[in-house]
């Protein structure tokens, strides 16, 4: 849900329902490192309520626009961990089974000798 | 094509070796950038520098850009078993880091026991103690082939609901000794429940209504759902007592409830940096060496009986800060730091999912998010 002016859409207040610091606090920072944005932070008006308010200040562009673009980066960041992460774990397995198997040629050579 | 990609990225680099675009920050901002400093009293410059046009004053742009961030973030694993993972995570902002860590304790699913059906139990446990005991039992079975129970609109039926029963009886003879029930106790019910259910409608004679057998789902076969540890003490029976009941395990996530969290725990620290700002010797190397509980500190011997202290591992440094105690001398010599972007990341899953994986499932509810979001505002 979006709060803010019809005639000025550079400033808004976003109420995301259930959303928590995981995800403000990851899309604030995203946000604070666009340079369209003048001003972003988020609150959590009650621990008991599940929500959470974002607001976002731009230097002329809609806020809608640039949170969403905010989000998207951080869509895209996460892909590239996702890889990044499944990339080194199969290596990391790929050299643990050669260590393996080195091992074990060793043993057979050992035998066959 | 592999040309065009290298003019690219000389073209990039003389933009941004052009003397009126500095790209670096004075060395001393980029320390307070980049490191926490430890001192003696406290902690310094902990926050990181996130607002782009935080440097905007020196002409240092500092927005993320995407493809910077992708030529700088890096994935080493240094530990991989079926239980635990550890990795570096290196070039991300604590934010993110601190994002995944929260989903891995409260967002990612597993299955967990929810409901027990007490037919009989004259044990000492009471049925609340032990429904809570059972709770608590992680059990091996992959979330990701079942469904949360609010999508079935409360029906259980063989997408979202395990059941297992426990029948476990003490002989009433004089002489028996008590004996201890475990959680390998807990027999899988791949046809559902064989209680009664309570509004008998003619056909759900029980309380579940499974269209087929779980024995058919393929990944079962060779691994059929059970609990991840088979030597959990669940109760105690004496002579003559006696446990009968059926569990069912759903699907859930560990913001409703501990037990449905998929990690023992996960937890990250920062990469510690020790340096030695001046040349430390002989006795000094000593005392130094003899201070850090870590081991941190070495001593080199370089010929005619000089010694002098270097820094071996710094990687096993705690923050103690035994090495900076004891004056203001000892805090010119060693400088404690922490890399503001380094995190050495651990994970110890409770057994439902490799470690790997849950970091991988992690993300992708991150993305889901952003996605979810995204949508919303559309
Ligand atoms: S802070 Fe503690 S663990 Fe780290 S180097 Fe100093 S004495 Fe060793």
């Amino acid at each position: 849900m979006e709060h803010g002016s019809f005639s000025d859409q550079s400033k808004s207040t976003f109420s995301l329902v259930d959303e928590d610091h995981t995800f403000a606090n990851s899309v604030r920072f995203t946000l604070n490192q666009d340079p369209r944005v003048t001003f972003v932070g988020y609150s959590i008006p009650h621990p008991s309520d599940n929500r959470v308010n974002i607001r976002v200040q731009t230097t002329g562009d809609p806020a809608r626009e640039v949170l969403k673009d905010g989000c998207q980066e951080l869509m895209l960041m996460c892909q590239h961990v996702r890889s990044t992460f499944d990339k080194a774990v199969s290596d990391f397995k790929i050299k643990a089974a050669k260590t393996k198997t080195v091992d074990e040629d060793s043993d057979d050579d050992m035998d066959s000798e | 094509m592999e040309d065009t990609k290298y003019k690219n990225g000389d073209a990039l680099d003389f933009i941004m070796n052009m003397s009126s675009v500095p790209s670096k920050l004075p060395e001393n901002l980029e320390l307070l950038r980049t490191r926490v400093l430890c001192n003696n009293d406290a902690p310094q410059h902990t926050d990181t520098i996130q607002y782009s046009g935080a440097y905007a004053a020196l002409g240092v742009d500092n927005s993320l850009r995407l493809d910077n961030f992708c030529k700088n973030f890096k994935v080493e694993v240094k530990k991989l078993t079926d239980e635990i993972i550890e990795f570096d995570m290196i070039g991300i902002d604590p934010a993110l880091a601190n994002a995944f860590r929260r989903i891995l304790i409260a967002d990612v699913p597993t299955m967990a026991i929810e409901r027990v059906y007490i037919a009989n139990n004259t044990s000492l446990i009471q049925d609340e103690v032990l429904a809570h005991r059972l709770g608590l039992v992680p059990i091996n079975a992959d979330p990701r082939l079942f469904e949360y129970p609010e999508n079935a609109g409360d029906e259980k039926n063989e997408k979202n609901t395990i059941v297992f029963k426990l029948h476990v009886r003490c002989p009433n003879k004089i002489g028996q000794p008590r004996i201890t029930v475990k959680s390998g106790e807990l027999k899988w019910l791949p046809n559902g429940s064989e209680l009664l259910g309570e509004n008998r409608k003619p056909n759900a004679g029980s309380q579940t209504s499974f269209s087929c057998s779980q024995d058919s789902i393929p990944q079962f076969s060779d691994n059929p759902p059970r609990p991840q540890y088979s030597d959990i003490i669940l109760a105690k029976l004496g002579a003559g007592q006696e446990i009968e009941l059926e569990v069912h395990a759903v699907k859930g996530i560990g913001k409703t409830h501990a037990k449905w969290s998929p990690v023992a725990t996960a937890w990250y620290r920062m990469l510690p940096e020790v340096v030695l700002l001046k040349d430390v010797e002989d006795e000094l190397a000593e005392e130094l060496k003899n201070k850090c509980p870590q081991n941190v500190f070495d001593i080199e011997d370089f010929g005619s009986g000089k010694r002098r202290a270097t820094v071996k591992n710094p990687r096993d440094c705690t923050l103690c800060r035994e090495c900076i105690r004891g004056g203001k001398d000892w805090e010119d010599r060693v400088a404690l730091r922490r890399v503001k972007d380094h995190f050495i990341f651990t994970i110890e899953s409770t057994g439902a999912l490799p470690p790997e994986a849950l970091f991988t499932e992690a993300v992708k509810i991150l993305e889901e998010k952003c996605e979810r979001v995204i949508t919303e505002l559309s």
